[in-house]
């Protein structure tokens, strides 16, 4: 199976991990991730206006470019599945944003919200299914106790998101089940880790992050594991002492016995 | 009509959102993680608009306090989405001459070797035009 692949800025720059242990494990997983051709920043978060055209542009060329393949389209970092998988919906929805989007984009046939995003774990979940995943599982991650950290952008708003119970929610979890280890469920793992106000005010990020930690640890987990490069960040900014926070796709690839093909990242 | 009043149709018109399905439970505020920052709470900020008092709420910090976490609009039962009407006002700023909250020439002494791309990318959304 092949997926068109959005890997967005972080991936290719900071967030290297979250990218190429996703391709290592979706190889082994047997699915392939076929990265879009020229694709563009998606800008961090959904222009919420809804008068704002050109920000949701680069979203659109790629959900279209996946259309015109033919193909689902696939995002790794939790902001840009966010921002792209609305778009998608006011491109389906929202008939105001779908014309004026085309009138800019003079496209052969009108994009109309036709192809399906998937963030990877949803591919984990619906395509393959987790039941799969624990079959393929090399090294199981035996005796690890680990705190899922959704954050809001997978989740949030939930009718749009559609990713799982936005208050209550359990595919990280289910993940983490099926690569051997112990989920430990806490109560700020959907909570806000401050996003980009971190950039100006880092000790309000940095008090939101301390909630989290304290959280986490308090109820048993020895680490976190995220979908988002700023989640990471602000959480690996918080505090000395912190749990050590990784992407959900490093522990996948460690589990599926494939990191070490992985070049040193 | 006087510029409150076109603000307030702004922010409206903006936001896609009517204030007036408020009925007032409190759920945005109670739920706000930036909530202790605030001025004018979420919960106010919707009257705010619906009584077109806007000038106090161009001022106000919290529009840059707001964390775009969705909770207030995911919780809200009415589907007013706050979060919403709070971008609306944030955008009524930048989008004026000299109205950004970031300024470019603040960045270098804000970076750090581990930041990511996204955070910048991010906050120049939020913060300015």
């Amino acid at each position: 199976m092949k997926y068109s692949y959005y890997p967005g800025c972080t991936l290719k720059n900071k967030a290297k991990a979250l990218d190429v242990y996703a391709r290592a494990s979706a190889k082994a997983l047997g699915f392939e991730l076929e990265e879009i051709k020229d694709w563009q920043c998606c800008g961090g978060v959904y222009p919420l206006g809804s008068d704002e055209i050109a920000t949701k542009l680069s979203s659109v060329r790629a959900l279209n470019d996946a259309k015109e393949k033919q193909q689902d389209l696939v995002t790794l970092c939790s902001a840009c599945h966010h921002v792209i998988k609305r778009v998608n919906d006011d491109m389906k929805n929202v008939e105001d944003i779908r014309t004026r989007a085309n009138n800019y984009m003079k496209l052969d046939e009108p994009y109309a919200g036709e192809t399906t995003v998937l963030h990877f774990l949803e591919v984990l979940r619906d395509r393959v299914g987790f039941d799969t995943v624990k079959e393929k599982v090399k090294n199981p991650l035996t005796g690890k106790k680990i705190g899922a950290y959704y954050g809001c952008l997978l989740l949030r708003p939930g009718k749009i998101l559609e990713f799982d119970n936005p208050e209550n929610p359990k595919i990280m979890e289910d993940f983490i089940r099926a690569l051997g280890a112990e989920p430990v469920i806490y109560p700020y793992r959907n909570e806000c880790c401050g996003g980009y106000i971190s950039l100006k005010e880092k000790e309000m990020s940095g008090n939101m992050c301390g909630n989290i930690m304290e959280s986490a640890k308090g109820f048993g987990a020895d680490l976190l594991i995220t979908a988002c490069p700023l989640c990471l960040y602000n959480l690996n900014a918080s505090t000395q002492d912190g749990l050590p926070v990784y992407y959900f796709t490093e522990l996948l690839a460690e589990a599926l016995g494939v990191k070490e093909e992985v070049a040193q990242v | 009509m006087s510029s409150e009043k076109k603000q307030a149709e702004l922010i409206r018109e903006i936001s896609g959102v009517n204030p007036l399905k408020c009925m007032k439970c409190g759920k945005c505020s109670a739920t706000c993680p930036a909530y202790n920052e605030m001025d004018i709470k979420p919960h106010q900020f919707v009257s705010y608009v619906a009584n077109e008092n806007i000038e106090a709420l161009v001022q106000s910090k919290s529009l840059w306090k707001c964390l775009s976490c969705f909770a207030c609009v995911e919780r809200c039962p009415r589907d007013v989405q706050p979060g919403r009407l709070i971008d609306a006002a944030r955008q009524v700023v930048v989008r004026q001459r000299g109205g950004n909250y970031l300024k470019a020439d603040e960045i270098p002494e804000l970076l750090d070797p581990e930041l990511p791309q996204q955070l910048l990318v991010s906050a120049f959304r939020r913060y300015r035009r």
